[in-house]
């Protein structure tokens, strides 16, 4: 037997085409909404018009009439059952968090908050008799404006006296990481004072979330359309009394994450203590509208930004002070999103004085957690834009004051004033990669051209210089950072008898390709073909220990815990090796799935090896018959992808309709495992980062209700608003890990708004404008312009009176 | 409770619906057709997307009901003999997938445009999946397996 023909010479690289993809264009598919078990019971939820209220009352009678109803269930039934949900992250020793039960008890705090659950035999009765649950409300006053909320004017929990969760600072004076800020400022020949708005978000993963939870037998398992299987078993347990060992939690197919399925939810909650208190299967699928009112929503910061600078465009300071919407309640990971920007406002630049302010704020709406990008677009988007005021401020080319202050690619490692080492990149390579790709002379030009001619249609062009912290995270920065849990990862490789290979990652896909790129990796390593390799997550019985899927860390962390794993199932197999082919173990050499004996003929596959061992008949004294190994990777440090994005738009300064005319992106990640794969994350993410320049928001009206409530009104662009974009990369390896990786999940999101954003107000600078609040919707660009052109006008006459 | 006769997938079904059932429940929950999936609730984002006889519908916006002798087509029913349809190809070489959760609707939407419009631009391709959201791949590749299908449609056309 031999596993080595019919594979090319390396994997590594190469553009396979997806394996995960036959049961997806196919509709085998296993979503959370397709479960059905004997017995199985629907809940409905009954939530909350109301933002911020008493509930004098929950009258369920009438409902528990209905047809085919079984039960229902209001906060007070459930609020013994189970501890209030986890926050993770508690960012200061004296962060401020209110109890978050799954059902509310006594008072709701955002719109959409669930007041109640119904039980019936079908999911459409369950909905008709949830809208028999009487409640009746006495009202609070509302807290939504960011400000006022941290000014305290009304507070949403009066015992905890205050609005404000936290305050978290760095400063790179306290730090020793670099100057004092102040100083800085105070001796800038120039200073930037901007105030940028990170508008609400909703992630819109496609697939709804859904839970099924099987109470029969002695274990209790749980599906659910979640990012975080193995976090979900340890809070459920935690949360609701539970033995760990008691519960298994399943991810089966998810549709989509985008961190907004990086949470432990009301409805998980509800969900399981429901199935426990009757002893029978139960599911629950949300609405649309209920996923974009009460799943968690994302950004919401406003940024006060002041950035010194000399004349000949060396940033000497930046300060950041932030104010972060936590809405209603702190989720997994809310109060830390925020803070990680803190570390990525000095991007890609030489900031000799840094200093970072965030006061995390409770308002009553829906509460806000990990975005993709999470606290980094954030980062990235305040300082980009910033840059391009400095370069217009002293009227230099955007790309050339980036170059003044960028780190040089002859400069790395390079420890920045935020105090992250940075150890690999090459700035100067992308930038001009991207600049060639995108014409950006001739565009130039172009633009020159109708503003001379006050073209009605004026042409934009924006740059974005993004980079990033991904591969989170070292376990012991993790720990520094107060965060609750570590940043590893787990891998197992299990050799079967048949020569095939099982590999579980503790990684959990939800569209990333985690099956095709870690079979990859493992081809090459073990020297086996491709698609003899299966690989298993997202089942905590079969992926006993992981940490999950989030902040672009499956392949820099997962990735290198298979490749851990892969060599231990060498190592073991050497041994034996030897031992069948009558030679020391010194001697045997491993190349392309097989041991040879130095310097000689005498050879023998893995697949062999795994059969021999599987045999156990003629193995070495004291060796164990089995080749399989498991391996736990902790990074030493992040990984810092980085890129050019460059974006041109065209303005029609008379309807302020935005057109994109062209997007050109090179992006360095790092070694890549398969391109097709990396560049499908480029594409998506760029598209949610356009999205969010000029498309979404989430808007609540003054009373508190989320005016976007379906996908009429938040406007996740479709095919016919975005264009084709071109991707190119650059390949600077990480050398913190030995695969060379730096992730690639966030990277086009943390890096396209500012591209678009620059762009917009590039295409209107000569009318002296010089922000448009996002979404750059034609409205609000039609009345900046509107807004400019008057004030222009009016200072022209009132010169002339 | 009213009674219909509907062929799914070329199988007939002859079932009791509530009058109020959506073409897209009788077929997730009566049928079984678990390949064709919800999305929203207010028949934006495409993902249930099927033909009723032989046109694209989204399974949202029909009652059952009105499916009643009708010939309706899934995703499921698409590959004959395990020969993936021109279509469910297309998406599988582009990359036009990642979580999989839009492709059913996707594909379903592309073959339509594609009867339609056998060979449409960039910009017809991308106004004719506009019904359909897809929130993983920014849409490129999807409309690249759409030109590609229309491609390959072509070439199978001439032999």
């Amino acid at each position: 037997m031999t596993v080595t023909e019919d594979r090319p010479a390396t994997e590594f690289g190469s553009p396979r085409l997806r394996k995960e993809d036959a049961h997806l264009v196919t509709g085998r598919t296993r979503w959370t909404d397709n479960i059905s078990l004997p017995g199985m019971l629907h809940l409905a939820m009954v939530r909350s018009p109301m933002a911020h209220a008493k509930i004098r009352s929950v009258d369920t009678d009438a409902a528990k009439q209905g047809s085919g109803v079984i039960a229902a269930f209001t906060g007070a039934d459930l609020a013994d059952d189970h501890a209030g949900l986890p926050n993770a992250w508690p960012v200061t020793p004296e962060q401020k968090a209110p109890e978050h039960k799954a059902i509310a008890v006594d008072t709701v705090n955002f719109a959409g908050e669930i007041v109640a659950v119904v039980v019936a035999r079908s999911a459409a009765e369950a909905r008709d008799a949830a809208e028999l649950v009487d409640v009746e409300y006495d009202d609070l006053p509302v807290v939504l404006d960011l400000n006022d909320a941290a000014a305290d004017k009304e507070v949403v929990y009066p015992d905890l006296g205050t609005n404000v969760s936290a305050v978290w600072t760095f400063d790179s004076g306290e730090a020793g990481t670099g100057g004092d800020v102040e100083e800085a400022i105070s001796g800038a020949e120039l200073v930037i004072k901007r105030t940028y708005r990170q508008q609400r978000l909703i992630p819109a993963f496609i697939e709804p979330r859904s839970t099924v939870v099987d109470p029969t037998g002695e274990q209790t398992t749980v599906w659910s359309a979640t990012q975080i299987p193995h976090i979900l078993r340890l809070m459920l347990a935690l949360t609701c009394n539970i033995s760990e060992s008691k519960l298994r939690v399943v991810a089966p197919d998810v549709g989509g994450g985008f961190g907004g399925k990086l949470q432990v939810t009301p409805e998980e909650v509800t969900t399981l203590l429901v199935a426990r208190r009757l002893g029978k299967p139960c599911k629950y699928t949300e609405t649309r509208s209920e996923s974009l009112m009460a799943a968690h929503h994302g950004r919401d910061q406003i940024q006060k930004l002041t950035l010194a600078a000399n004349r000949d465009g060396t940033v000497t300071g930046l300060k950041v002070e932030l104010l972060a919407d936590m809405g209603a309640y702190l989720g997994l990971v809310t109060s830390g999103v925020p803070i990680l920007g803190a570390f990525m406002y000095n991007a890609i630049y030489k900031f000799p004085a840094y200093h970072f302010t965030c006061t995390n704020v409770f308002t009553n709406k829906a509460w806000t957690d990990a975005y993709r990008g999470a606290g980094r677009p954030e980062a990235t988007y305040a300082i980009e834009r910033l840059m391009d005021e400095l370069a217009a401020e002293l009227d230099v080319d955007p790309i050339e004051i980036r170059e003044r202050n960028w780190i040089k690619h002859e400069e790395f490692p390079f420890t920045t004033v935020a105090g992250l080492e940075y150890d690999s990149g090459n700035y100067e390579a992308a930038t001009e990669k991207a600049k060639q790709l995108f014409g950006y002379d001739d565009l130039r030009a172009e633009q020159q051209r109708r503003r001379d001619g006050n073209d009605p249609v004026q042409l934009g062009i924006g740059t974005s210089t993004f980079t990033e912290m991904c591969g989170l995270a070292p376990s012991r920065v993790l720990g520094s950072l107060s965060y609750g849990a570590g940043g590893w990862e787990h891998a197992s490789v299990r050799m079967l008898a048949s020569g095939k290979v099982e590999v579980v990652t503790g990684s959990s896909a939800h569209g990333q390709g985690h099956e095709t790129a870690w079979s990859q990796i493992v081809a090459d390593r073990l020297g086996v073909p491709f698609d003899d390799i299966e690989i298993l997550h997202g089942d905590t019985q079969v992926s006993a220990r992981g940490l999950d899927t989030y902040g672009s860390r499956s392949l820099t962390v997962g990735g290198m815990a298979v490749l851990a794993a892969a060599d231990k199932v060498i190592d073991k197999a050497k041994v034996i090796a030897a031992h069948l082919l009558e030679a020391s173990a010194d001697d045997i050499e491993f190349a392309s799935g097989r041991f040879t004996v130095r310097g000689t003929d005498s050879s023998i596959g893995l697949g062999d090896i795994s059969l021999a061992t599987f045999a156990a008949h003629n193995l070495p004294d004291g060796v164990e018959a089995s080749l399989d190994a498991d391996a736990t990777f902790d990074p030493v440090n992040f990984s810092f992808p980085h890129g050019t994005h460059l974006c041109a738009v065209e303005v029609d300064t008379e309807t302020g309709v935005v057109e994109l005319r062209k997007y050109v992106c090179v992006d360095d990640v790092g070694t890549v495992v398969n391109p097709l794969i990396v560049e499908g994350q480029v594409h998506g993410g760029v598209a949610q980062g356009i999205a969010q320049a000029l498309f979404e928001e989430a808007v609540y009206d003054e009373s508190g209700t989320l005016v976007t409530g379906s996908f009429v009104d938040y406007l996740v662009p479709s095919a016919a608003d975005l264009i084709s974009i071109t991707t190119d990369r650059t390949e600077s390896q990480s050398t913190t890990n030995e695969l060379g990786v730096k992730g690639v999940g966030e990277a086009g999101t943390i890096a396209s708004t500012p591209a678009v954003v620059n762009a917009v107000v590039d295409a209107l600078r000569p009318l002296g404008i010089n922000d448009i609040q996002m979404p750059c919707s034609p409205s609000r660009v039609w009345k900046t312009i509107r807004a400019a052109t008057s004030s222009a006008s009016a200072r022209t006459d009132g010169g002339a009176a | 409770m009213t009674h219909i006769t509907v062929t799914v997938d070329g199988t007939k079904y002859s079932d009791e619906v509530e009058p109020r059932t959506l073409l897209v429940h009788y077929l997730r929950e009566q049928v079984g057709k678990t390949g064709t999936v919800v999305g929203c609730d207010t028949s934006n984002c495409g993902a249930c997307t099927v033909h009723l006889n032989g046109r694209s519908v989204k399974s949202c916006s029909v009652l059952a009901v009105q499916a009643d002798g009708a010939d309706v087509s899934t995703i499921e029913g698409l590959s004959t003999n395990g020969e993936l349809h021109p279509m469910q190809l297309a998406f599988h070489e582009n990359h036009a997938l990642q979580c999989g959760f839009c492709t059913p609707g996707m594909i379903m939407q592309s073959i339509d445009l594609l009867n339609e419009n056998p060979h449409p631009t960039e910009h017809e391709v991308r106004d004719g999946l506009e019904g359909n959201l897809c929130r993983c791949t920014g849409y490129q590749n999807i409309v690249k397996a759409v030109l590609a299908a229309a491609g390959a449609t072509d070439s199978e056309a001439t032999r």
